[in-house]
């Protein structure tokens, strides 16, 4: 509970920093209803739509309401995968005013010890540090090889835990053993005629839990003509921190980031997840109150694309052939990399290439799966019920393949093929692993 | 604040599941798509049956509560603005198809249906249900009726009104009533059906609806004609009418809409020219084929500087729908976005257009003309800032203009958007005061207490006030 003081204090910081003109910018039209997973699963419910979330920020800096606890449930709910965006007419950016209302939010806000002190481990001490972010992968490696998963999954010691998590610890793929993380390339030439120079962003769990994707992206990347700088002093988007309202956090990456990009002389700076993609590209936005990083952010962000663009640019999936086994494959967007980084038709294209397959389109494949950064551990209720929904989707094209493009996307659609039932005939799969699958077969 | 015995009546009515009065759920509904009205309820309400919308109507009218039936709040008058607090009632548990009789062509659903899920679920039948308002991917049919509303398609096909043949009402006494039937043809007494359509929730609360379907057109194709003048254009689609032909859709966007719509929608919408023409005819192939050659060359002849035919439906429908989101887009260039929707005789279309830009000057102000060129129903809309008072005032004025200049060509002041609160104070100009001591008559025999939306279609001064809110 916040006491009446402490509220005030709030609407205050409400009334100082969310951008009063953005939020005018809303005419209430309702375009975005349909679009809002949390609106349709919460059964029509108002405060859990953009527009009303909208309606409700700006009540609170108008003095309309006190930011109260209903207010805060309003905004946590909302999975951050501004589906309301595209379908906007008027173009509000949605995503940046639930980013500001969730700082102003989390900045004046009193977490229990224990919520404090997960939020500083997992904000402060562990993503922003490659090296320890490989040290918790290590242990991840230790505990799947060494045995005691064996041992832990018997005894049952897995009951404790939520069971969406019990599921995840199933579904997490084999990781790679310390010294496999620890020598990572610096630069990989092209193979064949150079096309370009590129910089590889490779974030922090995708060079960790997901290495072998980005070795599959660097892969690719070199088939198609590109000469690959990937710089060791990168780190941590920062998604994750501006998504949570540890928006200081997040500008101190974005920082770090620019600097370890800049002057590498490169055509375009590649990721391989929509999720970190997407911050990185609003690294601009992020920055803008600051001049002396505007322009530099702004020189960042041009050069921003996702694997799949660069793949379909250059041609990659005429040139080079493409086959699997006879099987239907289709294709769960990531929100972010449709969303924000407006990638949508790309993966579509590169796997309606490659033969022997039938790609199936899913029903609202565009609809967020509940993964959503970590809203499937805090939210888990709401984010199995949309994921329950994504698999009937699933089943109904009857694939063996759901390719994903962003490790969140990923680990999700695993769970829910286990939580189905149907890890015998259904599989998760990052896009640049299919890819190099169907080249190397 | 609603009295503990009424909040306990209602929730032993709808359980406590279906009753919420937090600060947060009433403001989420103390607004609709209307501008500068927003007004918190007492509660929101979600009944499961019309068994129980009447008990709720009941328990309302004993203790004189206000009582605001609320589809998905899209519409653009104030309609569902709980402007005198109340109860919102929300539809979320009425919302299925109960019917589609491909026998008798009616399809019969409750209110709270999405407009686009039924017209699918139809046409997936080979049915047609034409009215196709701008919101229909949201608003509910429940809505569409208590606004009567309009849509592309209106020009040849009518409104919602011409294909609403039977009603179950729950009336302000709480009494259930049921109107018309799946009759072609019903003159048992006066026409309840016509009476509650378009009565903006202030006679009683629809509780299931049975429309009137026709066949599936067998093809439709679509146009653009394109003008570096205004008048011109304006000009076309009166002489379109004037030779008989009548399209199913007579759009017209002028440049600066056009721009927006651009910026929204990125389908290579032309933003070089003033003003643009999007036409539509279905029916048979030849028919289709024969209609757009001769509205092709009147084009021509009244100055088009371009006309092209859509080469696919993909594209088509690419048009349409940008054409749905011109209003909404046009909220990019300012942040308060004042619409209205004058309507005058089709012939008089020209003479309107020009109005409007004189009325525009003459007060200073952008105001951008999209709209139904064809019904001629026009959307001039003002992209302005409520915090510039001095400007919001001027935009009254040139509201109050446009609407006496609407009724002098022999128009109306809304002719799909509805009265609501917005424009109750300029009824009396279309109405009289004769007329508007009927309409009167009518709300007091039926809702003495006046819980029935209150403060909707009758203004309770007439001092004008379109957009200077409170």
């Amino acid at each position: 509970m916040t006491t009446v003081k402490e509220r005030e204090i709030l609407q205050e910081k409400f009334k100082e920093q969310m951008n009063e003109d953005e939020l005018l910018n809303c005419m209430r039209c309702g375009f975005c209803l349909p679009s809002c997973p949390t609106y349709i699963e919460s059964g029509y419910k108002e405060s859990h739509s953009p527009r009303g979330r909208i309606a409700l920020m700006k009540a609170v800096v108008d003095g309309l309401i006190e930011p109260d606890e209903d207010f805060e449930r309003s905004l946590e709910l909302c999975l951050g995968c501004r589906a309301c965006e595209p379908v906007c007419p008027s173009g509000v950016k949605y995503g940046h005013l639930l980013e500001d209302a969730r700082d102003v939010i989390n900045q004046n806000k009193k977490f229990s010890m224990p919520a404090r002190i997960v939020r500083k481990t997992v904000f402060e001490g562990l993503f922003p540090h490659p090296n320890r972010m490989k040290n918790l992968t290590g242990l991840i490696g230790f505990y799947q090889r060494s045995g005691i998963q064996t041992i832990a999954r018997k005894i049952g010691f897995l009951g404790l835990l939520p069971e969406n998590l019990v599921t995840m610890e199933k579904v997490l793929p084999k990781v790679p053993t310390m010294k496999e993380m620890k020598n990572r390339p610096e630069y990989l030439p092209s193979i064949g005629t150079k096309k370009h120079r590129v910089a590889f962003f490779s974030g922090c769990l995708m060079d960790t839990m997901f290495m072998k994707t980005n070795d599959a992206t660097c892969k690719l990347l070199q088939i198609t003509g590109c000469d690959i700088v990937i710089p060791p002093n990168q780190t941590c988007c920062g998604a994750l921190h501006g998504h949570s309202g540890e928006k200081q956090s997040a500008k101190d990456l974005a920082k770090r980031n620019i600097q370890a990009f800049d002057e590498l002389n490169v055509d375009f700076i590649i990721t391989n997840a929509g999720g970190c993609g997407a911050f990185l590209i609003d690294y601009d936005h992020l920055l803008k109150d600051e001049p002396e990083w505007s322009a530099r952010a702004k020189l960042f962000v041009e050069k921003i694309k996702d694997i799949s663009e660069i793949l379909v640019s250059v041609g990659f999936h005429q040139k080079v052939k493409l086959e699997l086994p006879k099987q239907i494959i289709t294709y769960q967007d990531s929100c972010h990399l449709r969303n924000v980084m407006k990638t949508a038709s790309a993966p579509r294209t590169l796997l309606k290439s490659i033969k022997g397959v039938e790609y199936v389109e899913m029903k609202d494949a565009d609809r967020c799966c509940g993964s959503a950064g970590i809203y499937n551990i805090i939210e888990s209720e709401m984010s199995m019920k949309l994921l329950d929904n994504k698999m009937i989707q699933a089943k109904n094209t009857q694939a063996a393949t759901i390719v994903t493009a962003n490790p969140g996307c990923l680990l999700q659609m695993m769970v829910g093929i286990e939580r189905e039932g149907l890890s015998v005939k259904m599989r998760g799969i990052h896009i640049v692993d299919l890819l190099l699958e169907a080249i190397n077969d | 604040m609603l009295s503990s015995i009424v909040k306990e009546k209602i929730i032993s009515v709808v359980t406590s599941e279906n009753f919420d009065d937090s600060k947060v759920e009433r403001l989420s509904y103390s607004y609709d798509s209307t501008p500068n009205f927003q007004s918190l309820p007492d509660a929101v309400v979600s009944p499961r049956n019309c068994q129980e919308v009447s008990e709720i109507v009941k328990i309302c009218n004993e203790y004189k509560i206000p009582i605001v039936p609320r589809g998905s709040g899209t519409n653009l008058c104030g309609g569902t603005c709980p402007t005198e607090g109340g109860v919102v009632i929300l539809f979320k548990h009425l919302n299925n198809i109960l019917e589609i009789d491909e026998d008798n062509l009616t399809v019969t659903v409750q209110p709270g249906v999405i407009t686009l899920d039924m017209t699918n679920a139809v046409e997936a039948k080979g049915l047609f249900f034409p009215p196709d308002p701008g919101s229909m991917k949201i608003s509910t049919i429940g809505g569409n009726i208590n606004e009567n509303s309009g849509g592309l398609r209106g020009l040849k096909y009518g409104v919602t009104r011409d294909y609403v043949i039977g009603l179950e009402v729950v009336v302000p006494n709480g009494d259930i009533i049921r109107t018309g039937g799946k009759l072609a043809k019903d003159v048992a007494g006066y026409d309840l059906t016509r009476l509650m359509v378009g009565s903006e929730g202030t006679l009683g609360i629809i509780t299931e609806a049975t429309l009137k379907l026709i066949p599936m057109p067998e093809t439709k194709k679509t146009m653009l004609a394109l003008y570096q003048d205004l008048e011109a254009a304006a000009k076309s689609v009166s002489k379109i009418i004037a030779n008989k032909i009548i399209p199913t859709t007579l759009e017209f966007l002028d440049q600066p809409t056009l721009k927006v719509v651009e910026a929204f929608a990125q389908i290579g919408l032309p933003t070089d020219v003033q003003a643009v023409l999007l036409i539509e005819q279905d029916g048979p192939p030849e028919v289709v084929n024969r209609d757009l050659e001769r509205i092709a060359e009147i084009c021509k002849q009244e100055k088009a500087v371009s006309v092209q035919v859509a080469a696919t439906e993909v594209e088509a429908e690419a048009l349409r729908t940008a054409r749905r989101t011109a209003l909404s887009a046009l909220a990019r260039l300012k942040p308060t976005t004042i619409l209205e929707d004058a309507t005058v005789p089709r012939s008089e279309l020209a003479k309107m257009v020009n109005a409007i830009n004189e009325i525009a000057q003459k007060y200073q102000l952008d105001i951008c003309t999209f709209g139904h060129a064809g019904d001629g129903n026009l959307h001039p809309t003002c992209p302005t800032d409520s915090r510039n008072h001095e400007e919001m005032e001027r935009v009254e004025m040139a509201f109050a203009e446009i609407f006496e200049k609407a009724i002098e060509f022999g128009g109306t002041i809304t002719g799909e958007h509805g009265v609501g609160v917005m424009k109750a104070p300029y009824l009396e100009l279309k109405l009289g005061k004769e007329g508007i001591a009927v309409m009167k008559a009518i709300k007091q025999a039926l809702d003495p207490n006046n819980i029935m939306n209150p403060g909707k279609v009758f203004a309770k001064d007439n001092r004008k006030r379109v957009v200077v809110g409170k």
